[in-house]
C-alpha cells in the first residue's frame, strides 16, 4: 500500500468539493465503511492520493419509515443496522435479510449501504493487480479462464458480476438513491439505473459522477399484501459471496399475485429482473408447478461459460424456493 | 544386567502380515535396537479395558520401570490445560511474526509476475538509492523446487530461471515496511518469456512446454516428500515411482485380475490444496560476527540451522534458532525457504537484524501445497471379499517440486497378494508442493476407500464387515482399527444406515465410514535435559518446538510424573537450537520422540534426588518416594515432606540430567538417518453423516465420529483438540479448498483467505472423538502421534457418506456445487 493522505469531511459539500479534486494519477476517493477501500488498496488496484473519510458528516446514518413515503436510509447506515432495524425487518424483510447475510458480522458492523452498492465487483481478475497492469483482453481472459464464479447472462461485453447483495433486493423493492453534487445538486436515480456493467478500465461501475456522493437509499411504501424473500445462494453459510442471489417481492391479493419482482444477483453484470418470470406470476395463486414454471422462465435465455453452467441450474433451484417462501412469508 | 536375546513377540509375528512379506524394507535395514547392556523386562501390552496381556522386551538397563495405564498415573494422561493457553489468548505469546528486534529492517521480497523465463538483467541500482534501503540481494540460489540432475543445460543463466509466477527474484532491507516495498517496485527485472503450463493434464502431453529442459531429482525434506533419485523423466512426467516410501510392489497383478470375481477400474480425482496456517512462513535473521540468530516460524529448528549453516557455510555451533511459538505449519515449514535465504543475506549485507515474512498472496503461492491428482485405481477381488490384486497409476503436479505421490496406503492397509504402484510426478510453473498433513496418503485413501466400499456393495457385504476380512495385518494399528470399528459402529447408529439414496426429497441424507493409517515414526536423535534446582524448582529443556499442539504442556506432565509434582510446576522450555536436539513437529511424531527422552531425563534426576534425599530421611533411596507434591518413605505416610521443603534440606544446587530417545525395544521396520520407522502405524476410523442438497449441489458434513489410536495419550484434552482440527481440516479439503491458477498468466487467482474457501464455523460438524489407549510396550511412555491420522480419512468417510445419501459416486474433489451437480447427473 502507498502513502496516501486522509481528511475528514465535515459536510456533503465539503466532501463533493474534495472529490472535484480528484485527477488522473492523483485520484482522490470516498470511505465510509472503508470496508472496500481497504480490500482495494492493500490488493494494489487502488492508490488514492487522497482518502475523504465521510464517517464524521452528520444526518447520513439516519433510518426512517413514512407510510407515505416509505423507507429511507442515510447512506452511512452499516448493514448490521439494517439486518435488526424493526421497521427494516418488519416491511423490507428482503432487505434486512440480504444485509444479514452479506460478509461477516465484523464486516456488516462497518460496511455501510452506501459503501456496498457502490463497491468493486468481486471478480478475481479484477481482484488482482497483475491484470490491471498486464493490460490485453479482459473478458477474453475470464471466458478463456476461471469464470466458475462469473456472469450467466448478458456476459457478452463483460462477465464481472456486481458485489452488493443487497442490491437484489433494493431491485426488487424499486429502491433508488439520492446523489448529491457540486452546490448541493441533487438527483435521485433507481437503483436499476445506478449500477453499470463493472469495468476494469473505469474507477467505478456506476453513473455516479466523479464530484457526487451517495446521500440515501429510498423504497417505496409497500403495497398492502406485500410478501418478500430473499436468499443467498454460497458455497458457504459462514462468510461467502454468492453463486447467486434472488429477491423476490410479491403483492398478493389473497392467494393471487397482483404484482411480482423477481431480482437476481452475481448472475449478471449488474443484478437483473426476471421479467418473463414475473409475467407469469402475475393473476395466479403461487403454488409448486408455478414456482417451477417461473422458475424455468427466469433462466431461459442464460449463456453460461465454460465454467458456470452449474450456476444455472442452482439459479433455477433458488428462485423457485424464493417464491414460494414469499409467498408463504 | 547382560545383553540378552529379545525373545518378547508374543504375538508369533515379528515380519508383517503374510500379504506385506515380500515388502522391501524402506530406506535401509535397521540395525538390531538398543546395542548395550539389557534387562528382559516384563510389559503391559494391548488395548486398555480390552485385553492387557505381558509382553517381555529386552530394554536397556537405565530405562525406567515400564509405566502402568494411564487410570493409574496422577499427570500423564489427563487432560491439562495447555499451560501457554493464557499466553496465547491475551496475545503475549511472541510468534515469528511479532518479533521486533532493535534496529531491525523490514525485508520485501521481488517476484516474478511471469509463469516461466530466463531472466536477461537485473538492476537493483534505483531500488538501492531509495531512502531508508540499507541492503538490496539478488538470488543466485533457488531453494524449494527440484534440480536438474544435469545443471549444464542451463549453465550460462546468471539469474535461476523463473518457472512459476510468484517465485522469488530479489529481496531488499529497509528501514520501514513502507520503504522496502517502494524500493522492491523500482528493481528492473528484464525477462526473456518462455512457454508455460499449469494444467496437470496438458503438462503431460508430449508438446507441453517444458517446466524444466531436463531431468530432475528432488530429494525429500526433513518434512517429507521429495521423490527417489534416478527415475525416468519424459518431458514434464518424471517417474514411475513404484515403491513409495520402499514399500511394493509384489506378486503380479495381471494374473490377480484374471483370478479376480470382481474388478472394479476407476479414476478419482483430487485439487491442489494450501497449508494457509494462521502465521505465514517467516525468518528474523540477525547476522553478527559472532554468529547467526534465526527467529523461525517452523517446524523443526534442526532443519533452519542445518541449512543455514550449509548454505553460509557456517559451524552448526554458530547458528542459534529461536522458535517460541508457531502458528501452524501442517507440513510446510521446514528448512529456511528463499524468504529466509534472503533474509540472512540482507542481514549480512546490512549488519542489522531483517525480518522477512511471507504475506498472505505469497504463502498461497510460494509456501507449499498438496499435489493434485488423477488417480487410475483397479482393485480385483473374490466374492467373499478377499482382494486379490490392487493396481494404481497415479499423476499428480507439485507445480516445480516434486513429490506428487498418492502415498503408500495400498500396499499396507488391506492385505493383497498382488499389488502394482506406478505413481508419477508431473511439472508444471506452479509454486512448490510441500508435505501436507499425511503427504500423499489423504489423496490415495480419498480413492482406495470408495472403491473398497464400492467392492462391498459389489458383493453385497457390509463396508464394515469387508474391513474385518481383508484389515488383518498383525500390527498394533490393524488391531487398533478393529476394536474401532466396533467402538465406533456402536457409538454411530451404523446399524441404523439405510440403502443408498433412501431419501425422496431433494435434500438426502446419509453415513459414511473410511479408515485412516499413517507410519509410527520416532525421531531418532532426540535428547531431553531435566534440571532440579535446589530450592526444588524443577526445568525441562527441549531443542523442539510447539507449532501448536501443546509440547510443553506434555514434556511438563511427563517429567511432573516422575517427580511427584502438578505439570503447572515444571518449566517446560521448547524453541532455541541450544537446548538437546527435539523432534521435527512432522509426521506426527514429537510426542513418541520426546516423551521417552523426557520421562528418561526425568526419572534420573528423580533416582539422582532420591540418594541426596536418603539421608535426610534416613531411609534408603530405593524407599524415597515422590507423589503428590511430596517426598516421603515408601509406606510411612508420617515422613511427607513437602518437595521444596525436602529438596532445600538436601542441600545441593542443581542437579540435571540429560537423556535420549531410545530405539523402539522392538526395533524398527526401517531408519534413515533422522528417523526410524517402524512396523506398526497409527491411525483410526471415522464416520460422517452429510446431508446434500442435491438441487443446488451444497454437502453439508453434519457430524463426525472419529475413533483414534495414538499409543498411550499424554494428554487426552489436547490429543482430542488435535483430532478435532484434523476433521476440521478434512472436511475443508472435502468440500471447499481448492488453488485455482489462471492458465494464461500462470497466477493464482484466490490467493487470499476471501476466495480460498476454507471451512467457517457454521460448516464446521458436530465432531466426537473417542480416543484408544493402546500400550505397545515399544518405549519409556508407550505415546506415539496422532497428527497425521486425524486427517486422513476424512474427506473419503465423507465421500462414502455422500454415496449412502444420494446412490452416486462423487469421484472429484472438492465437492462444491459443480462438482456435486456434475457427479449426479453422470
Amino acid at each position: 500500500m502507498q502513502s496516501f493522505e486522509w481528511v475528514d469531511a465535515e459536510s456533503v459539500e465539503q466532501a463533493v468539493t474534495l472529490l472535484g479534486e480528484s485527477k488522473d494519477g492523483r485520484p482522490v476517493v470516498a470511505k465510509a465503511g472503508g470496508m472496500d477501500l481497504l480490500d482495494l488498496m492493500k490488493g494494489g488496484v487502488l492508490s488514492p492520493h487522497r482518502v475523504v473519510n465521510l464517517k464524521g458528516i452528520k444526518g447520513l446514518d439516519g433510518v426512517r419509515f413514512d407510510a407515505r413515503q416509505g423507507l429511507e436510509l442515510g447512506a452511512l447506515v452499516t448493514l448490521s443496522r439494517i439486518s435488526r432495524e424493526p421497521e427494516v425487518r418488519n416491511r423490507f424483510v428482503a432487505l434486512s435479510e440480504a444485509a444479514e447475510h452479506a460478509a461477516t458480522p465484523q464486516v456488516r458492523n462497518a460496511a455501510t449501504i452506501g459503501g456496498n452498492l457502490l463497491q468493486r465487483p468481486r471478480c478475481w481478475y479484477f481482484r488482482n493487480e497483475h491484470f490491471h497492469q498486464a493490460g490485453g483482453d479482459d473478458l477474453a481472459r475470464v471466458r478463456d479462464g476461471q469464470n466458475q464464479y462469473h456472469a450467466i447472462f448478458d456476459n457478452q461485453r463483460t462477465a464481472m458480476v456486481h458485489a452488493s447483495t443487497p442490491a437484489t433486493a433494493l431491485l426488487a423493492y424499486g429502491a433508488s438513491v439520492e446523489l448529491v453534487g457540486p452546490g448541493g445538486k441533487t438527483r435521485t436515480v433507481p437503483v436499476s439505473e445506478l449500477l453499470l456493467p463493472p469495468d476494469m478500465k473505469r474507477p467505478r461501475d456506476t453513473v455516479l459522477a466523479p464530484n457526487e456522493l451517495l446521500t440515501r437509499v429510498r423504497i417505496p411504501a409497500p403495497a398492502a399484501g406485500t410478501r418478500a424473500a430473499y436468499h443467498k445462494q454460497g458455497e458457504r453459510e459462514s462468510y461467502d459471496w454468492p453463486l447467486c442471489d434472488v429477491a423476490v417481492v410479491l403483492q398478493l391479493d389473497g392467494r393471487v399475485v397482483r404484482q411480482a419482482a423477481i431480482a437476481m444477483g452475481w448472475v449478471a453484470p449488474t443484478p437483473r429482473r426476471a421479467t418473463e418470470a414475473e409475467k407469469l406470476l402475475v393473476g395466479r395463486p403461487v403454488d409448486e408447478e408455478l414456482a417451477r414454471q417461473v422458475a424455468k422462465a427466469a433462466v431461459a435465455g442464460a449463456t453460461p461459460l465454460s465454467k458456470n453452467a452449474y450456476k444455472v441450474s442452482i439459479l433455477e433451484t433458488v428462485v423457485r424456493r424464493t417464491v414460494l417462501a414469499a409467498a408463504k412469508a | 544386567m547382560q545383553d540378552v536375546k529379545d525373545t518378547s513377540d508374543t504375538r508369533g509375528a515379528t515380519t508383517p502380515a503374510d500379504g506385506q512379506k515380500t515388502q522391501e524394507a524402506g530406506p535401509a535395514k535397521p540395525p538390531p535396537p538398543n546395542p548395550g547392556p539389557a534387562r528382559q523386562q516384563a510389559m503391559p501390552y494391548g488395548i486398555v479395558g480390552q485385553r492387557l496381556e505381558q509382553v517381555t522386551r529386552r530394554v536397556p538397563v537405565d530405562e525406567p520401570p515400564p509405566l502402568p495405564e494411564n487410570a493409574k498415573l496422577k499427570s500423564i494422561g489427563k487432560p491439562v490445560s495447555r499451560l501457554d493457553g493464557i499466553e496465547k489468548v491475551t496475545g503475549r505469546a511472541r510468534y515469528t511474526f511479532d518479533v521486533q528486534l532493535p534496529g531491525m529492517l523490514w525485508g520485501q521480497r521481488v517476484l516474478a509476475p511471469l509463469p516461466h523465463a530466463r531472466i536477461k538483467s537485473i538492476d537493483t541500482s534505483a531500488a538501492e538509492r531509495y531512502p531508508g534501503v540499507r541492503a538490496v540481494h539478488v538470488m543466485e540460489r533457488l531453494l524449494s523446487t527440484a534440480k536438474l540432475r544435469d545443471p549444464k543445460a542451463e549453465q550460462g543463466n546468471r539469474y535461476p530461471t523463473v518457472r512459476y509466477a510468484g517465485q522469488p527474484i530479489a529481496g531488499v532491507a529497509a528501514d520501514s515496511p513502507r520503504a522496502a516495498e517502494a524500493a522492491a517496485r523500482l528493481i528492473k527485472v528484464e525477462y526473456e518469456p518462455l512457454p508455460h503450463v499449469t494444467d496437470l493434464e496438458e503438462a503431460m502431453k508430449e508438446n507441453a512446454p517444458r517446466v524444466f529442459p531436463g531431468p530432475t531429482e528432488q530429494p525429500s525434506t526433513a518434512g517429507g516428500g521429495g521423490a527417489p533419485p534416478g527415475l525416468p523423466q519424459k518431458g514434464n512426467v518424471r517417474g514411475p515411482d513404484s515403491k513409495p516410501l520402499g514399500m511394493g510392489p509384489r506378486g503380479d497383478v495381471q494374473r490377480g485380475f484374471a483370478e479376480s470375481d470382481v474388478v472394479i477400474d476407476v479414476e478419482y480425482r483430487t485439487q491442489v490444496q494450501t497449508h494457509v496456517p494462521m502465521e505465514p512462513h517467516g525468518l528474523v535473521a540477525d547476522w553478527r560476527d559472532e554468529g547467526l540468530t534465526l527467529y523461525a516460524s517452523t517446524q523443526y529448528m534442526g532443519s533452519v540451522r542445518d541449512e543455514a549453516a550449509e548454505y553460509f557455510d557456517l559451524p552448526k555451533s554458530k547458528v542459534r534458532v529461536i522458535c517460541d511459538y508457531t502458528g501452524g505449519g501442517f507440513g510446510a515449514k521446514y528448512g529456511i525457504g528463499n524468504f529466509g535465504l534472503l533474509a540472512i543475506h540482507l542481514s549480512r549485507k546490512a549488519r542489522a537484524p531483517v525480518r522477512m515474512v511471507l504475506d498472505r498472496r505469497e504463502e498461497h503461492v510460494s509456501g507449499g501445497n498438496r499435489p493434485n491428482s488423477i488417480q487410475r485405481l483397479k482393485l480385483g477381488a473374490k466374492k467373499d471379499g478377499s482382494l486379490v490384486a490392487i493396481q494404481l497409476k497415479a499423476w499428480g503436479s507439485g507445480g516445480v517440486a516434486g513429490g506428487a505421490g498418492v502415498g503408500f496406503c495400498h500396499s499396507t492397509l488391506y492385505e493383497c497378494p498382488n499389488v502394482q504402484m506406478e505413481q508419477y510426478d508431473v511439472f508444471t510453473n506452479a509454486g512448490p508442493c510441500a508435505a501436507f498433513r499425511a503427504p500423499g496418503q489423504v489423496q490415495g485413501i480419498f480413492g482406495l476407500e470408495q472403491s473398497i466400499d464400492e467392492l462391498a456393495e459389489r458383493i453385497g457385504m457390509d463396508p464394515l464387515a469387508l474391513r474385518n476380512k481383508i484389515d488383518v495385518s498383525r500390527t498394533d494399528d490393524a488391531v487398533a482399527r478393529a476394536h474401532e470399528r466396533r467402538v465406533g459402529a456402536e457409538k454411530f447408529g451404523w446399524s441404523k444406515r439405510r440403502p443408498a439414496g433412501s431419501d425422496k426429497g431433494p435434500i438426502k441424507r446419509g453415513v459414511g465410514f473410511a479408515q485412516s493409517q499413517w507410519l509410527y515414526l520416532v525421531h531418532r536423535n532426540t535428547g531431553c535435559e531435566v534440571r532440579v534446582l535446589g530450592d526444588g524448582s524443577v526445568e525441562a529443556f527441549s531443542g523442539t518446538q510447539d507449532i501448536g499442539t501443546g509440547t510443553r504442556t506434555i514434556l511438563a506432565q511427563v517429567v511432573a510424573e516422575e517427580l511427584g509434582l502438578r505439570p503447572e510446576d515444571i518449566g517446560a522450555h521448547v524453541g532455541d537450537s541450544r537446548y538437546p536436539p527435539g523432534p521435527a513437529s512432522g509426521g506426527s511424531r514429537v510426542t513418541s520422540s520426546l516423551t521417552p527422552a523426557a520421562r528418561n531425563a526425568a526419572y534420573r534426576c528423580a533416582r539422582d534426588l532420591a540418594s541426596r534425599l536418603a539421608p535426610v530421611f534416613q531411609a534408603s533411596a530405593d524407599d524415597i518416594v515422590f507423589a503428590d507434591g511430596k517426598v516421603m518413605v515408601k509406606g510411612k505416610a508420617s515422613s511427607a515432606m513437602p518437595f521444596r521443603d525436602a529438596v532445600k534440606k538436601a542441600g545441593f544446587n542443581e542437579i540435571a540430567h540429560r537423556a535420549e530417545r531410545r530405539d523402539d525395544y522392538e526395533g524398527y521396520m526401517a531408519v534413515t538417518p533422522e528417523m526410524g520407522i517402524s512396523r506398526h502405524g497409527i491411525g483410526g476410523v471415522q464416520f460422517a453423516e452429510v446431508a446434500v442438497d442435491t438441487e443446488t449441489g451444497i454437502v453439508k458434513v453434519e457430524r463426525v465420529l472419529a475413533v483414534h489410536d495414538c499409543g498411550r495419550p499424554i494428554n487426552p484434552k489436547l490429543t482430542e483438540s488435535q483430532i478435532y482440527g484434523g476433521v476440521i481440516q478434512g472436511v475443508s479439503y472435502a468440500l471447499y479448498e481448492e488453488r485455482h491458477l489462471d492458465a494464461g498468466s500462470g497466477h493464482q487467482l484466490n490467493a487470499n483467505v476471501d476466495q480460498y474457501k476454507i471451512v467457517g464455523s457454521r460448516e464446521t460438524p458436530s465432531i466426537e472423538v473417542i480416543l484408544l489407549e493402546q500400550l505397545g510396550a515399544q518405549s519409556s511412555t508407550d505415546a506415539r502421534g496422532v497428527a497425521e491420522p486425524a486427517n486422513v480419512a476424512t474427506a473419503a468417510a465423507v465421500a462414502n457418506a455422500f454415496y449412502n445419501a444420494t446412490g452416486k459416486r462423487i469421484r472429484t474433489l472438492p465437492m462444491t456445487p459443480a462438482n456435486v451437480l456434475a457427479a449426479l447427473r453422470a
